[in-house]
């Protein structure tokens, strides 16, 4: 490959996939440009309720990251647009992508929402689900980003009828533009990352359900809508026929999902989580609703899921192992009748409302940008074909993938993947790091010690959305009566683009030092305006707001006096705050450019390899003496690779490496830093030495170990094998296949138990592949699986059917009767009871196979060093479960492979590239900025009482040598809690002192 | 979601920031009312800020009755960030308790409200 490289990566999908591979990339430092082709980003996230296992509140959790995607100087976002082609070559693309006019100037927009009020014409909203409506002008959702609408050509009356034109005569911005156009660009990138996420399986091909017909049948997507309240029915759970509140309701799973007859043998992954999780929130919404989820296999495999499905049937959530057959109308009632057979009896029910778990697909668009692109699908549902070892890549070079378009996948894999994607395609042109970044201007920071207070005031109208309820006029007035106010000003947003160069004007021309803005919240805005400071060369902590939306016109529509009041009230109390604000410093922290990766198995190898690729050094620590790990144990996989010849060469890369520095037989003794600056210690066998490693991130990759059974005569009769075992011994040739005539493999051992109550996940998968490779080598052998639930997830389950058409044989057991195993000289019995036949089967057996646990490794010593938590099975438990999946609370530290949670060698690469993904984010800094909002002691004040070293949640505070309590500002975390338990008042939170909380008590009981 | 004006909000960046002297500062000021709106238990984002905050908050209830003010003019709620209809029922359930007992004694110097005879029709 010859030619100049281009430090961009285009990212196509807007989905919480693309939003976080757009996040990585521009903090890693590459330009990105975000292609989305509905009006805004945020994708299927958006629409979600609440999300399993923790029951988030989805918006909740991704609204931040969409802001932040939205202010990201680096990541253009190109929504309403769509990839219509590449050229070029990897490294060096160019992408032509079409912009739809929106009718709406994104530039002047201030998204105030009147043209949506005032727009006559009215349609289903997609967003939800057709449940509900919206206008011909309009922003998907409310918390869309960019909050900027898109006028339907399609709906339009002025587009219609040539008349209308509403909107633009309403806009106070004057931001219509019908004469817009659509628009092609051109741009040079030198990667790009496909995430394109999926559409639901469309229903009404299940026609014995009566989707399209019955009303009362409903999609597992629209039943989110139906719970959320910011959904059609202001989260109410009604049923469409009649607004009526359902009691009985019944979800049907697998629809779309398992069909072979319907081309999508594949499992979609994440409906049984969902199902159970809106099951729950339906619960949580009316104790008293008789739920029902009728289910093929409960395929709870993912971290977490076990007990979630656990409480959800402790919670009386009744579970039917039944297909069901087809669902019917009741005329009259409309309620839904449904027929399906259970322990091999047939049975028939009535419900009120009936949801549909519709499996996951991409969409026919999706399929014909693949085609252009030249990007290869999978026979099985049309996801993208990658490499088993290179789960990432498509079969393009230079194009990468992540989330549902590679297979069927939850939140957290997904944003996985998102951040493995943007490692790996960076890698190809990391060279170019930082090439392409828009520089932020700033003055030089103006020093403002000794100057009284010149407080400016700038009150928001947010269109109508104060205005409408706050005499904004008269609050503004107000505020130029009060202490160190020097300017007082109204903005009809003083959010947009204008209004910043105005107020840096202001603030330049009036000599301000504080700056006070009273408008919506600090949580959305307050970074904005922060950034507005600094541009003029003012600290960004001299700045405080007035929420008089949230606080005030949103929540006392009714008392428009009232709210007034209020609005000057908190105006008052936040300029008495601006008044003993102070610029507060950070301190700059040069980055140590070098990870530390504990652990040298697959994650391990691929993190270190990663990190190198990136450009950065590497030290490599394994406790034992070869690097492999479990891989050494694998022989062969699923889809037919070799990990051997794999896990040899990439043992080669990885020793001969110049950047990676391999240190076997060593063991983390010590671990001391911030990110950022790291320094760690080892011991070093034979010779124990001891040495010391200095780097700026570390990735803990310490991994799993099969679990050896106590069970099932394990260890005592010599046909007793665990899978791995079994596994080394056909790889061995160590078993005489001609001598078996019948295996039996038992799942679940030591996994969903009561002592070990999570699924280890791969078990499933690794039975049904060391089944299909004991049927490849010897057809006749008669080979039993005795399982609870079959949980082949995703394309695996084209494995589980191909054994099945191979003659192996699954037998359900339920855990209240397990297998049994007596030994019978050199052979073994195994009794099983069959509870649709209800009786026991006796299996005599030449070999048992016990597929059992993935426990992690020991890891209590270590994770105490690094302060980092574990979760009660002693996996690493990771700083957000959803959002941040391979990110541990402490920054600077990431996790990967089975130390966080069990997982397939494909899984665990793409993982170890998202912890790579992560790091690099700090590592591309030069320095980091630590401090601001921060405790700090006063030396003299402090008396060595050891309060605030218990208080501190990080364990930050140590008394010193000098004794006094010192905290380090790059560890605090500016909670305050430190500040409120110290008895002696040496300690303050910087930025909220409690001079200036007291400030906020005085101005509001006494006035100015 | 509509609330009573007469709630106002003083942001701190966890409830483990709140002070006993912030609060008690607040009652002397002549307050009627103060309450502490913390994270849920268990799932506090800086992990245990709202524990400390509401052993601190039965302290000050406790400071309150040995100064004569009714300590339930004093509350600790958890919420998450996600529960805004939660938000306005405290607000008005709050707001209502407080007309009920009526004007802080400090602000009217009517004396000892607490212990008092028994109070009748209080309102929750």
């Amino acid at each position: 490959m010859t030619g100049r490289k281009i430090g961009a990566v285009m990212v196509v999908g807007g989905g919480i996939g693309g939003v976080q591979s757009a996040l990585d990339l521009a903090e890693a430092g590459y330009k990105v440009y975000l292609v989305e082709s509905s009006p805004s980003i945020g994708g299927r996230m958006a629409q979600l309720d609440k999300t399993f296992p923790t029951n988030d509140c989805s918006m909740c959790i991704l609204s931040p990251k969409l802001v932040e995607c939205g202010r990201h100087p680096d990541i253009e976002l190109l929504t309403y647009s769509e990839l219509l082609g590449l050229e070029g070559e990897p490294g060096n693309f160019r992408a032509k992508v079409l912009k739809h006019a929106r009718y709406v100037r994104e530039d002047i927009c201030t998204g105030c929402g009147t043209c949506q009020q005032k727009c006559p014409r009215r349609t289903a909203s997609e967003f939800d689900g057709e449940l509900g409506e919206r206008k011909a002008i309009y922003v998907p959702y409310p918390q869309a980003i960019p909050n900027v609408p898109v006028i339907d050509k399609q709906i339009c009356t002025y587009f219609l009828k040539g008349k209308c034109r509403v909107c633009e005569k309403v806009c106070p911005a004057g931001a219509i533009d019908f004469e817009q156009e659509d628009e092609e660009l051109e741009i040079e990138v030198g990667a790009v990352i496909l995430a394109l996420g999926y559409e639901t399986f469309d229903a009404r091909l299940r026609g014995e359900y009566g989707y399209g017909r019955y009303k009362n049948v409903v999609t597992s997507l629209e039943f989110e809508r139906i719970l959320s309240a910011s959904g059609p029915y202001r989260g109410e759970i009604l049923r469409p026929s009649d607004n009526e509140h359902p009691r009985r309701i019944a979800w049907i799973q697998c629809t779309g999902s398992r069909d072979t007859s319907l081309g999508r043998g594949y499992c979609s992954s994440v409906c049984c989580m969902y199902a159970i999780k809106e099951a729950i929130i339906a619960q949580e919404h009316d104790p008293n609703l008789e739920l029902t989820i009728f289910y093929n296999d409960i395929r709870a495999f993912g971290k977490g899921f076990e007990g979630y499905y656990e409480s959800a049937k402790k919670a009386g959530i009744r579970f039917v192992k039944s297909i069901v057959s087809d669902v019917k109308e009741l005329p009259r009632t409309k309620d839904l009748f449904i027929r399906y057979v259970e322990d091999g009896e047939v049975k028939e029910e009535n419900f009120e409302l009936v949801v549909l778990s519709v499996g996951l697909e991409p969409s026919e668009q999706t399929k014909l940008l693949a085609k252009k692109l030249g990007v290869e699908l999978e026979p099985c549902g049309g996801f993208c074909s990658t490499p088993f070892f290179n789960p990432l890549s498509t079969t393009r070079e230079g194009v990468y993938v992540c989330g549902v378009f590679q297979g069927p996948k939850d939140i957290p894999e997904t944003v996985m993947q998102a951040s493995a994607a943007s490692a790996v395609a960076s890698a190809t042109i990391s060279a170019e790091r930082g090439t392409m970044l828009q520089q932020r201007q700033y003055l030089p920071e103006k020093q403002i010690k000794g100057e009284k207070p010149k407080i400016g005031v700038f009150v928001c109208h947010c269109g109508i959305n104060i205005a409408a309820v706050v005499d904004v006029e008269a609050v503004r007035d107000y505020a130029r009566t009060l202490p160190h106010v020097v300017w007082a000003e109204d903005n009809l947003f003083t959010c947009a683009q204008d209004t910043q160069e105005r107020i840096k004007k202001v603030i330049q021309e009036e000599g301000l030092n504080r700056v006070v803005v009273a408008a919506c919240s600090p949580r959305t805005h307050e970074p904005l305006f922060r950034q507005t400071l600094m541009e003029v060369g003012l600290n960004p902590y001299l700045f405080e707001m007035a929420n008089i939306r949230d606080q005030c016109s949103w929540v006392h529509m009714k008392d428009k006096e009232g709210a007034t009041q209020k609005a000057k009230d908190l105006v008052r109390m936040a300029v008495a705050n601006a008044a003993l604000l102070e610029p507060l410093e950070r301190e700059r922290l040069p980055v140590r450019k070098r990870a530390l990766v504990v652990g040298g198995g697959l994650a391990g190898m691929t993190a270190a390899l990663g990190f190198a690729e990136q450009g950065f050094e590497v030290f490599l620590v394994e406790r034992e003496a070869e690097l492999g790990g479990n891989m050494r144990h694998i022989y062969w996989t699923l889809s037919g690779e070799d990990p051997q010849a794999f896990l040899e060469e990439m043992i080669e890369r990885v020793t001969t490496h110049p950047a990676i520095q391999v240190i076997t037989n060593a063991e983390v003794v010590d671990h001391e830093g911030v990110q950022g600056n790291f320094s760690t210690g080892v011991m070093i066998a034979p010779t124990m030495t001891y040495r010391k490693l200095e780097h700026g991130v570390t990735v803990l990759a310490t991994g799993g170990e099969e679990y050896k059974p106590k069970e099932y005569l394990y260890g005592e009769h010599p046909a007793v094998l665990t899978q791995m075992e079994l596994e080394e011994r056909i790889a061995r040739g160590e078993l005489d296949l001609g001598e078996l005539r019948r295996v039996v493999m038992i799942q679940c051992v030591g996994s969903r138990t009561e002592q070990r109550p999570y699924c280890s996940r791969i078990c499933c998968s690794v039975a049904v592949k060391n089944a299909l490779k004991l049927k490849e080598l010897a057809p006749d052998l008669e080979i039993h699986v005795l399982f609870r639930d079959i949980r082949t997830y995703g394309l695996l389950e084209q494995y589980y059917t191909k054994a099945r058409e191979r003659g192996v044989i699954f037998t359900r057991y339920i855990p209240e009767r397990p297998p049994e195993v007596e030994a019978e000289g050199n052979r073994l019995l195994v009794k099983v009871w069959e509870n649709t036949l209800k009786d026991d089967l006796i299996l005599e057996a030449d070999l048992v196979v016990l597929s059992t646990a993935t426990l992690p490794r020991e890891n209590e010593e270590l994770a105490a060093m690094f302060k980092v938590q574990r979760t009660l099975e002693g996996f690493y438990l990771e700083a957000h479960m959803k959002l941040r999946p391979v990110d541990f609370s402490s920054d600077g530290i990431y996790m990967c492979g089975l130390a966080h949670s069990p997982k397939l060698m494909d899984e665990t690469i793409s993982q170890a590239q998202a912890a790579v993904a992560r790091a690099s984010t700090l590592l591309a800094k030069d320095e980091i900025e630590v401090g601001g909002v921060v405790a700090r002691v006063e030396p003299e004040l402090c008396a060595a009482c050891l309060i605030c070293v218990r208080a501190c949640p990080y364990g930050v505070p140590y008394i010193c040598e000098d004794g006094y309590s010192v905290i380090d500002p790059a560890k605090c975390r500016g909670c305050g809690n430190c500040a409120a338990e110290c008895p002696q008042k040496a300690i303050q939170l910087q930025h909220y002192r409690d001079e200036q909380l007291v400030a906020k008590v005085l101005a509001l009981t006494r006035g100015i | 979601m509509d609330y009573p004006p007469n709630v106002k909000l003083i942001r701190v960046p966890c409830s483990g920031r709140v002070d006993s002297v912030h609060l008690i500062k607040a009652f002397e000021e002549g307050m009627d009312g103060v309450y502490v709106a913390g994270c849920l238990e268990g799932e506090c984002h800086f992990l245990t800020g709202n524990l400390r905050a509401k052993k601190r908050v039965e302290y000050v209830k406790g400071v309150l009755t040995t100064l004569g003010i009714n300590p339930e003019r004093l509350r600790m709620y958890n919420l998450s960030a996600a529960m805004g209809s939660r938000f306005v029922e405290i607000a008005r359930e709050m707001t209502e308790m407080i007309r009920s007992l009526g004007p802080s004694p400090v602000k009217t110097g009517a004396g000892r409200e607490f212990p008092q005879e028994q109070e009748e029709g209080e309102e929750q």
